[in-house]
């Protein structure tokens, strides 16, 4: 699958999703700038972690105005597949393409660990590679993963599907103390209403090849590329 | 800018818990906010107003969370 991965000023993670499309998962894969306004003919488009624009004003409002963004929208509007992490969440939160909005970490504090993330549906391009209520391990790093919007948008959102993973226990209960960041009813991931764009605040890249000591992210781009469960080249890129 | 008032603002929260630990225990909720001078040219009065309620709600404020309002002053 024709893949690309937005840059912006500020982004960091995205030479890892870049290296996972293209050396472990075998995709042709090319960067796409911010100050473009065209994804060209990729079917995928990964809007990846970092600082866009240092995180002013809140983080991803400034890079959702940029000249790539009504791309990106265009493609979702095609069916094409959109998935934002990280910042990449709040940027695609900012742009309207996802519902809800990001406040400070609960505890004011950046928070980078691993934790544990139950997935809510598999009938998702994006969950398709995993089993419905289990539970991955996968780091965060973020300040502003605190997922709010008002109790009749949530219910809404839960009445549609639309919550792909919450943060969990090692188990797969959720309660306060395993949600990391304060995010209402422990979302940690949502998608659209068809299904094709969908963001989570954990790093799936960063937990995507056998080198790393952890391939629970690995399902989720291989699902989306309609690859098997198994890792394809696991490995290749080490 | 501020956070609307049903939405958690931890910031505010933790500003209010430090001012109660120095002995301001009378203040009873604090809200962190965001402020921003700008300077715009419009025609009147009405049309600055009108483009800065577009700017507030197309950038400055994200709407989900955060309530905004802002006061003109006309300079020549």
């Amino acid at each position: 699958m024709k893949c690309g991965v937005v840059v912006f000023p500020g982004s960091n993670c995205d030479h890892d999703v870049h290296h996972v499309l293209d050396k472990v998962l075998g995709q042709e894969v090319r960067y796409l700038w911010h100050q473009s306004d065209s994804v060209e003919d990729c079917e995928l488009v990964v809007v990846p972690g970092g600082f866009s624009y240092g995180d002013y004003l809140r983080a991803g409002s400034m890079a959702a105005l940029s000249p790539i963004m009504p791309a990106v929208s265009g493609l979702a509007a095609r069916g094409g597949l959109v998935l934002g992490i990280c910042n990449g969440f709040q940027i695609l939160l900012e742009s309207g393409l996802l519902p809800g909005a990001m406040r400070r970490n609960r505890d004011l504090r950046f928070i980078s660990k691993d934790v544990h993330l139950r997935v809510e549906r598999n009938d998702l391009p994006f969950t398709c590679g995993y089993e419905v209520g289990q539970v991955l391990r996968m780091p965060v790093a973020h300040a502003e993963g605190n997922y709010v919007d008002t109790e009749a948008s949530l219910d809404r959102l839960e009445e549609a599907g639309q919550v792909a993973f919450r943060y969990c226990g090692e188990d797969g209960s959720v309660g306060a103390d395993t949600n990391p960041n304060g995010s209402m009813r422990a979302i940690a991931g949502v998608c659209n209403k068809d299904g094709n764009v969908c963001a989570l605040m954990p790093h799936p890249e960063r937990c995507a090849e056998d080198l790393l000591g952890n391939t629970d992210g690995l399902a989720l781009f291989a699902g989306a590329l309609g690859l098997s469960r198994e890792p394809v080249a696991a490995g290749a890129g080490a | 800018m501020f956070p609307r008032p049903q939405i958690l603002d931890p910031q505010g929260k933790a500003i209010s818990e430090a001012l109660a630990r120095v002995g301001y225990d009378e203040v009873r909720s604090v809200r962190a906010g965001k402020t921003f001078d700008i300077e715009i040219e419009a025609a009147d009065r009405a049309a600055a107003e009108t483009r800065l309620a577009e700017v507030c709600d197309k950038l400055l404020a994200n709407t989900i969370v955060e309530d905004f309002s802002f006061e003109l002053e006309e300079s020549s």
